[in-house]
């Protein structure tokens, strides 16, 4: 069963000692119960999968352990109201493959997370864990082994795409007195989480990863960057290290190969431009991790000036995949060369986190080139309570909102770049028609200005100057020539910056003003909030037709501005009103009006 | 160890019994113990002044200044450079906390699905704004960008402990237990 950060939060921990107690209470010897990573289907967090028949439970609560080990562990008969029930087809589902939100994807790198128990090496060995890797020691040469890589066409899953073998390969042939490999842990895209469950669900595959890299490159030391915010996944990480280290995997002369190799962890600090190579390099010297100007590339000189290979989590989590599987396999999955990329298309699978206002929130992986409509709606389920979908918002706070005439757009690097927006890390938010776009425009420039470490001008002081004229829009005040004068500025940000940061920041202005403009006309030019959201915007009354005077909205005003007496109609005082919209969720018969 | 006297002395009023804060027995020795004890498991590297932060705010639950100063001393590191990295990463704070800590998630997850509202339901409950602590130190409030839970959007930490789901209705129940 899960008991990844998500499904912690769904009461999975005691979920988890409930089956434990009741297994020891019932002396089934033959069961074995797991504590695995993240299964993906978050939504309906706490999963349990009873194998080898795959029933999959969801919404699991410590009261129902007892019926299930009663029912179908002892008789093999199922709990059918906890079997997961299929929207489309009103019938519920037995088995874990065959609920539609699975069977559409292409777990290459989650499949394992729901079959091992992350603390325990001995179930990632069972596997053929570190099988690639001992084939890599004992009969390749790292030239070889860079070839494969460079064949397979893996890109970098962090959000840049590029293709990893050519950067093993400069690193391997640059000049320096050490080289270092690195893994980019630090997953600040808000909204995104694939590599929190790869590090927490099945870190040997990353370690695995990593030793193959550092084999190839010809590098002795090795560092693990992950974000202090995950302390789940560093737990996992310094557990999966230590075994690995007991097992002969890591440390001097790996599985008798000659080859010395170790890897440390270090926690980062929250500071999203820490995700940048040459500022992640800076934290780890322990600088503030500002980036510089890579005029040479960290691959040439890197962390401590030598020649430094760093890969995202994802990325090194397929290198084993790759060399087990050879690179004709894996260049079968993805796409071709679809729009002219000097690198070939998109091969493999890419892990997004599919969340907002979807059906079906978690973590999917699917072949590169699957469209995003049959991301969001078969798979994800669509958009609930029957609203309209409004737009897709990919790539992190440097991506872009993709609208629904976009939908057919395979994923895949190159076309989401030409759509403005981009792969970047694999977040996937989906937004309805309750989402404002100049709202989130707003949101994720806010965030950057944050986030921005304040080394050039460009990016300091343009994305401050565009936070201030879009919190002027969004409060009302908006200027005719605004949307022109953030244009203007969001080019010069982006063509300015030293760093991917400031040179991707205004995507998410560029695109809502791209697709959305007639949003942010309504709100320059009549003072409105089409979506509802912006508080100053917003007016909250009475429709006198439809309130019964059930005093709903009264007992939930906060601020004691709603008048009226049961059974008649009610009235909001509006000099009062905090515009929180307490009263518009708890009106069941549509009498608030705003 | 004036410096560290004072501190102590000023945090043992604030944070009176706090749970988790090892409080140095007497004088400021044990304070400048525990540091040793954190550069020490560093090997006194330079380059590893962001883990060793961590540690001594792991233990503190913030920077104490004077413990920044011993440190700046003992790794021959001046002081502003401490600063610029106490102030640069956002997990470093400089004053103390209150008994809870509230971390609200305002991820683009959790944005979407009306953390915001949350966000001003909290505050109308225990009557500050993100980024402070309420008088009476029982709660320290802030927001971070993304906890990694999106799947069960809104969500907030108390006490390293995950509340998901969050609804702007029912939020302030939530926080009656955290005395």
């Amino acid at each position: 069963m899960c008991t990844d950060t998500g499904c912690r939060a769904c009461d999975s921990a005691n979920v988890y000692e409930a089956f434990k107690r009741e297994i020891a209470r019932e002396r089934l010897r033959r069961v074995d119960v797991k504590a695995t990573g993240c299964h993906g289907f978050c939504e309906k967090g706490a999963l349990v999968v009873i194998h080898p028949r795959t029933i999959l439970y969801t919404q699991v609560k410590p009261l129902d352990v007892p019926e299930i080990v009663a029912k179908t562990i002892k008789k093999g008969e199922l709990v059918e109201r906890l079997l997961y029930l299929d929207p489309a087809t009103g019938k519920r589902v037995e088995l874990e493959g065959e609920v539609p939100y699975y069977r559409r994807q292409m777990r290459l790198i989650l499949g394992n997370n729901s079959k091992i128990d992350p603390a325990d090496i001995r179930d990632y060995l069972a596997l053929d864990g570190y099988e690639a890797l001992r084939r890599v020691l004992e009969s390749r040469k790292p030239r070889g082994v860079i070839d494969t890589i460079r064949k397979s066409g893996l890109r970098g899953r962090g959000g840049g795409g590029f293709p990893t073998g050519i950067k093993w390969e400069t690193a391997r042939k640059a000049k320096g007195r050490k080289r270092f490999v690195i893994c980019n842990a630090d997953e600040g895209d808000p909204g995104a989480f694939m590599d929190r469950s790869i590090c927490e669900g099945n870190p040997h595959s990353v370690i695995e990863g990593i030793i193959i890299g550092a084999y190839a490159v010809g590098a002795h030391e090795g560092f693990i960057y992950v974000r202090n915010e995950y302390p789940l996944a560093v737990e996992a990480l310094t557990t999966a290290l230590a075994q690995a280290r007991e097992c002969g995997l890591l440390g001097s002369d790996i599985l008798g190969s000659g080859f010395s190799f170790d890897i440390s962890i270090s926690r980062g600090g929250g500071a999203f431009v820490c995700g940048e190579s040459t500022a992640l390099m800076a934290s780890l010297e322990g600088k503030p991790g500002e980036p510089r100007a890579k005029y040479v590339h960290t691959v040439k000189k890197g962390l401590w000036e030598q020649p430094t290979v760093l890969n995202n989590v994802e990325t090194w989590a397929n290198v084993p995949k790759i060399i087990l599987g050879g690179p004709a396999w894996y260049t079968k999955i993805g796409t071709g060369d679809v729009s002219g990329s000097p690198w070939g298309g998109s091969k493999g699978t890419k892990i997004f986190s599919l969340v907002g206002k979807v059906v079906n929130t978690g973590l999917v992986e699917v072949p590169m080139g699957m469209t995003l409509r049959e991301i969001i709606f078969d798979i994800g389920g669509g958009v609930p309570k029957g609203k309209r979908f409004k737009a897709v918002q990919t790539g992190g706070p440097s991506g872009g909102c993709l609208p629904e005439s976009l939908l057919d757009l395979p994923v895949d690097f190159d076309a989401l770049t030409g759509a403005g927006s981009m792969m970047g890390s694999g977040g996937m938010i989906v937004m309805d028609e309750d989402t404002c776009m100049v709202d989130v425009a707003k949101y994720f420039i806010d965030f950057l200005k944050d986030e921005s470490c304040g080394k050039c001008l460009p990016c300091r002081e343009g994305l401050r100057a565009l936070l201030e004229i879009l919190s002027r829009i969004v409060e009302g005040r908006g200027k005719k020539g605004d949307i022109r004068l953030l244009e203007e500025i969001s080019e010069g940000v982006a063509a300015t910056s030293l760093c991917a940061l400031g040179g991707s920041a205004p995507n998410p202005v560029l695109t809502t003003i791209r697709y959305f403009r007639d949003e942010y006309e309504a709100h320059i030019r009549r003072k409105q909030c089409p979506a509802g959201v912006c508080k100053p915007l917003l007016h909250f009354s009475v429709i006198p037709e439809h309130c019964t005077g059930c005093r709903a909205c009264f007992k939930v005003c906060p601020a004691s501005c709603i008048t009226g007496k049961a059974k008649e109609i009610h009235v909001i005082d509006e000099t009062k009103c905090i515009r929180c919209g307490a009263c518009f969720d708890a009106c069941r018969f549509e009498a608030i009006a705003r | 160890m004036s410096d560290a006297g004072s501190m102590r002395t000023i945090r043992d009023v604030l944070l009176p019994g706090r749970a988790g804060v090892a409080a140095p027995a007497s004088g400021g020795v044990s304070g400048e113990r525990a540091v040793q004890r954190i550069l020490e498991s560093h090997g006194r590297m330079a380059s590893q002044i962001i883990a060793i932060l961590q540690d001594l705010q792991a233990l503190r639950q913030y920077l104490p200044e004077a413990e920044l100063r011993l440190i700046s001393r003992e790794l021959d590191v001046p002081l502003t450079r401490l600063y610029a990295i106490a102030t640069f990463y956002k997990a470093f704070r400089l004053v103390p906390r209150g008994r809870h800590e509230i971390s609200l998630c305002t991820g683009t997850a959790c944005h979407v699905r009306g953390a915001m509202r949350v966000k001003d339901a909290i505050e109308r409950e225990i009557k500050i704004a993100a980024g402070g602590t309420t008088l009476d130190m029982r709660f320290s409030f802030e927001t971070i960008r993304c906890l990694g839970c999106c799947g069960q959007a809104p969500v907030m930490m108390v006490d390293g402990e995950l509340v998901s789901r969050l609804d702007h209705l029912t939020v302030g129940k939530a926080l009656e237990k955290y005395k």
